[in-house]
């Protein structure tokens, strides 16, 4: 859908503000190039997760032992995430990881079908999927939240690490994970869940907030005076992408 | 302040192809993920496994940005110039990844 609001009219040139650069608007252009950006920085993140992950040799299991977390060895990331809210001690791997995927693809969907009403100029079917969009970022950021405090209590399990203390080592129980302690593994997989998830988080309230801004302005008819609802599609954009990252630290934090 | 209100706007009708397509493209993304939980818990851990969760979550990509990020049908030179500077990522994954296990064989022995 081109508009030509960014147009200056009268304007010719290429530079003189009488053309669209690969025919995009500014504003959407411009949203293309910091995705690209942040693109960097998630990639740098997850390439550094995964060369701390191959510094570390791969925990011996096989499907009948149970998981004994060790700091020399890199834990499995499926037995660390086996938990899900209400449903304490159960065994369920992967599980709420699953849901919190298939909630933020669909606010993805439905971030979608707003975009595609905005080019329709309907204002009601903008705001009732924007809306949903918006339930959808908050129920992901809710899950993510439980799935930290669930992460920083622990299982109770608690690991045996060496500590050196006066010039002895020691052997000393931790429970939980922070970032000085780690019951699951190697204390860098704590800190990488945190910076990562973290990280992705981070994106997620932004985009949750910029979508609000957006559907506020949606509701007091900013765009329909306008005559056009880009402003929609660029906010769009950018939640695709944090969708998008999901995909990817999902795959390589939770299933590798 | 509202006095400046347009009359002149036309909803325009929903396409149902439209909105088909876009529920289509939700469907393929559901149905890749439940695919890679069906992996993740018959193919034993290993590089064949790890390379199929890549190429999985590649297709997922590929999906989200072409469609419902309109890549795929925006001007040829915006697809070029976002998805050239990509390439660079795929060398630096190749890099590192070389680079944990070198190190990882320097702690081994």
């Amino acid at each position: 859908m081109s508009q030509t609001s960014t147009l200056i009219p009268g304007a010719t040139g290429v530079w003189g503000g009488g053309n669209k650069p690969m025919n995009a608007s500014y504003g959407k252009l411009m949203m293309w190039f910091f995705l690209l950006s942040d693109t960097f920085s998630f990639s740098g993140l997850l390439i550094a997760y995964g060369m701390l992950r191959y510094r570390f040799p791969a925990y011996p299991h096989s499907p009948t032992d149970s998981f004994l977390p060790s700091a020399e060895h890199w834990p499995i990331p499926e037995l660390v995430f086996d938990a899900v809210p209400f449903l304490h001690g159960v065994h369920l791997p992967l599980v709420f990881v699953g849901i919190m995927t298939f909630i933020l693809i669909l606010s993805s969907v439905t971030m979608v079908l707003a975009v595609e009403a905005g080019h329709r100029m309907d204002r009601e079917a903008v705001q009732k999927w924007m809306l949903w969009t918006i339930v959808g970022g908050i129920t992901f950021l809710g899950c993510q939240a439980w799935e930290w405090a669930h992460f920083i209590d622990g299982k109770g399990v608690g690991m045996v690490v060496k500590e050196l203390v006066d010039g002895k080592w020691v052997e000393a129980m931790v429970y939980g994970a922070n970032l000085e302690a780690n019951e699951y593994g190697p204390q860098v997989f704590a800190n990488l869940f945190f910076f990562i998830t973290g990280f992705h988080g981070t994106h997620v309230l932004s985009g949750i907030i910029l979508n609000f801004i957006i559907f506020y302005n949606v509701v007091v008819g900013t765009y329909d005076k306008r005559g056009h609802y880009e402003m929609v599609e660029k906010v769009g954009l950018y939640w695709h992408f944090v969708d998008l990252v999901w995909v990817f630290v999902f795959t390589f934090f939770y299933l590798i | 302040m509202m006095e400046t209100t347009n009359n002149n706007i036309q909803v325009q009708p929903a396409d149902p192809a439209k909105i088909k397509k876009i529920w289509k493209v939700a469907g393929i993304l559901a149905l890749i993920t439940a695919v890679e939980f069906v992996i993740a818990f018959t193919v034993s851990s290993g590089m064949p496994r790890n390379s199929l969760f890549i190429l999985l979550t590649l297709w997922k990509a590929f999906y989200i940005v072409s469609e419902f990020m309109h890549l795929k049908h925006e001007h040829k030179v915006l697809i070029w110039s976002l998805g050239l500077p990509v390439v660079f990522i795929i060398w630096l994954v190749i890099a590192l990844l070389n680079e944990g296990s070198a190190i990882f064989s320097y702690f081994v022995g």
